[in-house]
């Protein structure tokens, strides 16, 4: 017999973990008494606050393609994982949240640091459950696991009582590898894939959007074979960014609101639209009535409630793409679309001219977040994985920062979570300690979750850290300019001293403020082997162009 | 819009309920009604809900529903694709309707049942559709005043031969089977 506590870290060691994300508590004491005994099988990462583990553990997810797992105590502990949760949630991003909860004759009790996280945490997992008894905890991580890691990923939750990790239990570990209500690939239609290839063999232009689910299906492969074979353009979402490389010929850049604008604009030509593994979300296509309307919809996804979501497919085809896609190489033509795809040149010129050049090259002044972005790029030669936060900084760094491989590009999508992007390097790190790993954030994001420098100073976690700072809240300021007539409520933004902050954490730090010292602050970051911040102070008001303005039809673009 | 019966098939799982219904609440949709029992297949879960929207949403809706890890399946149905009922009760003074005969009357022309007479209250108990439940109250209470009145949610049985159901988890009983069988090959 052993404990429930000893049932859970055996039941994750079963299941392949050897990292956790956690911070502790009174109500999971008995987890941590006894995974002070499983240290050289799991380690675990004393996180400063729970935001910080459950980002920490989707960083770690997206690199690594395993399941993240945090773990935090009831009630605060628990709540402050939801952030996270919601962002893996609509991320499509596999974790398990193990929180624990107070004992089961204390529920429903308002009992100290009670609170009902499994109603709490619905609307925002994949499924989640109450352990109340040591017998049933193996079993609810296995089909945990088996639940967060399988069809379209996504958080589980286990609130787990303090009588159930303390409860004795026969452990005898069985992984789950089937729920009879849950079919994580779902069986593909021999018809789907038929008129699907039909339409795209009829196609004069096709067009390709790819997204996430091209990489949490492992199908990158299998999707250059498909562009490749029918000669097929494609424009990528911004969780899809690394999913192909970008030096592929066929590569026409970033879709939605911030964009490249050949892709954009192209959406809006073809005469077939093939979305593979992406869910047609608002900053893709903006008004959806206006949107591809010329165009046949070919929807490749495994999730059929995504299937005419928000955009009506004319040819679905459901299930995973590493299924279906071979089924549909082998049925599509082999094709050539030259003068298709070199309609897209004279569209990337308008935008070099009207943005690019401006954005990489400034004449004087300050430097532009394009700028520094690029400048870390060109010394990394795309060796790196990219983390970066939420707004300007974002934009800006998946559109200018290059990666050569997947799984290299770790961003906060869907929920738009700034706060993300410290934590989520950090996990990222952990995940893939032998590449640089490189976060981008803004003076906004980095305050919201500063106090993880102090995980990178225990854990010695060599993140970089490029902060833009430009005394704003960037990316809200830049609408207040463009459509609130330049009034600045509340979004000029004070810092602390960066490199004071960094020195009490015996964190390297370095500050650019010229343009001449750029290249000698990026050196001093790139050659550090431990963690580093490096500051760049950029204009104060400098703009994300190309924009298409929330829910405006794409020509209403703006390019300054 | 119309009206449609949305049916759900679950496992016998603690909270699915809230998971189902956050799917109507968060499109900003009212449960007309929803009825939720035991279905013939042993520890199989039947939710009867009823919802007025478009054909669209109530196909995205039920997609969502469908998702879920504890549902076996969700279906929608038009009316027209089922045999549906509700029930209702209705309690009368019994002073008031000894009085006279219109009482009588009325429950004669709708088929109601009377359950339970007692010296102080009757009670009456009629099924149908909605419409029909809601005629006979007005009636009884414009007649002699109904004291307390009450309905269930729909319960409705599908115009097909089969249970839809059973046929799908013996595709999906079928479909584990030769999965494992690949495997082991």
């Amino acid at each position: 017999m052993i404990t429930g506590s000893d049932a859970l870290l055996q039941a994750l060691i079963g299941e392949g973990v050897d990292t956790i994300f956690g911070y502790p508590g009174g109500a999971i004491m008995p987890v941590y008494d006894r995974l002070y005994d499983y240290s050289r099988e799991l380690r675990h990462i004393l996180v400063r606050h729970e935001q910080g583990a459950v980002h920490a553990a989707q960083g770690y997810a997206r690199v690594s393609g395993k399941v993240g797992v945090c773990l935090a105590t009831s009630g605060p502990g628990a709540t402050n994982l939801i952030t996270g949760i919601a962002d893996a949630m609509i991320d499509s991003t596999p974790l398990v949240c193990i929180v624990g909860q107070v004992s089961a004759a204390l529920l429903g009790t308002d009992a100290f640091q009670e609170t009902d996280m499994v109603g709490m945490s619905m609307p925002t997992t994949k499924w989640n459950c109450q352990v109340t008894d040591a017998r049933d905890i193996a079993e609810a991580v296995a089909k945990a696991f088996y639940i967060a890691g399988t069809g379209r990923p996504g958080p589980v939750l286990i609130d787990f009582t303090k009588n159930a990790q303390l409860g004795e239990v026969d452990f005898n570990y069985q992984k789950c590898n089937y729920i009879r209500s849950y079919q994580p690939n779902p069986t593909v239609e021999k018809q789907e894939i038929e008129a699907a290839a039909a339409a795209i063999n009829a196609a004069k232009k096709p067009f390709a959007l790819l997204g996430q689910g091209v990489v949490l299906a492992n199908a990158e492969q299998e999707v250059v074979s498909f562009l490749e074979k029918a000669d097929i353009p494609f424009g990528w979402t911004i969780l899809g960014k690394s999913a192909v490389s970008e030096q592929h010929p066929l590569n026409k850049g970033m879709l939605g609101m911030h964009g490249n604008y050949a892709p954009n604009a192209k959406t809006n030509e073809c005469d077939v639209l093939i979305a593979m593994g992406m869910r047609f979300d608002d900053r893709v296509t903006s008004d959806v009535k206006v949107y591809a309307q010329q165009a046949k919809i070919v929807h490749l996804e495994i999730d059929k409630a995504e299937v005419n979501k928000n955009v009506h497919a004319d040819f679905p085809v459901v299930g995973n793409l590493k299924e279906t896609l071979p089924l549909l190489v082998q049925k599509i033509n082999k094709a050539k679309h030259t003068e298709w795809i070199q309609s897209f040149a004279p569209l990337q010129l308008v935008e070099n001219q009207k943005v690019i050049d401006k954005t990489l090259h400034p004449a004087a002044g300050d430097i532009t977040i394009g700028e520094a972005v690029a400048t870390v790029s060109d010394s990394l030669q795309g060796n790196a994985i990219l983390v970066t936060d939420v707004g300007q900084q974002q934009m800006i760094a998946l559109r200018y920062f290059k990666v050569n491989s997947t799984r290299s590009v770790v961003t906060s999508g869907g929920l738009g979570t700034m706060g993300f992007g410290l934590p989520a390097a950090i996990g990222a790190k952990v995940a893939a300690p032998k590449q640089e790993v490189v976060l981008f954030v803004g003076d906004g994001g980095i305050q919201m979750t500063l106090q993880e420098l102090g995980t990178i100073m225990q854990d010695q976690i060599g993140v970089k850290i490029v902060v833009l700072n430009n005394s704003f809240l960037g990316m809200v300021r830049q609408w207040q300019q463009l459509f609130h007539q330049r009034r600045y409520s509340f979004t000029p933004l004070q810092s602390p001293d960066y490199l004071t902050l960094t020195k009490a954490y015996g964190i390297a730090s370095y500050r650019v403020t010229k343009r001449e010292e750029l290249q000698q602050g990026i050196d001093a970051m790139l050659n550090s082997p431990d963690a580093f911040l490096l500051e760049i102070k950029i204009a104060p008001e400098d703009n994300v162009f190309p924009m298409i303005p929330a829910g405006a039809p794409f020509d209403k673009i703006r390019f300054e | 819009m119309q009206e449609y019966t949305i049916t759900v098939f679950t496992e016998n799982a603690v909270g699915l309920l809230n998971r189902v219904t956050i799917i109507f609440t968060r499109r900003h949709i009212n449960i007309e009604s929803l009825t939720v029992s035991a279905s013939a297949l042993k520890g199989v879960h039947k939710f009867t809900i009823v919802v007025n929207v478009t054909q669209e949403m109530v196909e995205k809706v039920v997609n969502q529903i469908d998702k879920l890890v504890d549902v076996l399946k969700a279906f929608y149905h038009t009316n027209d694709d089922v045999v549906y009922q509700e029930l209702a009760l209705y309690k009368l003074s019994t002073e008031v309707l000894l009085k006279g005969n219109e009482v009588e009357k009325i429950v004669r022309e709708h088929a109601a049942r009377i359950l339970e007479i007692t010296p102080a209250f009757t009670t009456i108990e009629l099924t149908g559709h909605r419409d029909e439940l809601v005629l006979l109250f007005d009636r009884l209470d414009k007649a002699c005043g109904v004291l307390q009145y009450t309905s269930s949610g729909r319960i409705a049985i599908h115009r097909s031969v089969q249970e839809s159901l059973t046929q799908h988890l013996e595709e999906l009983e079928e479909l584990h089977r030769t999965k494992n069988i690949e495997k082991i090959a």
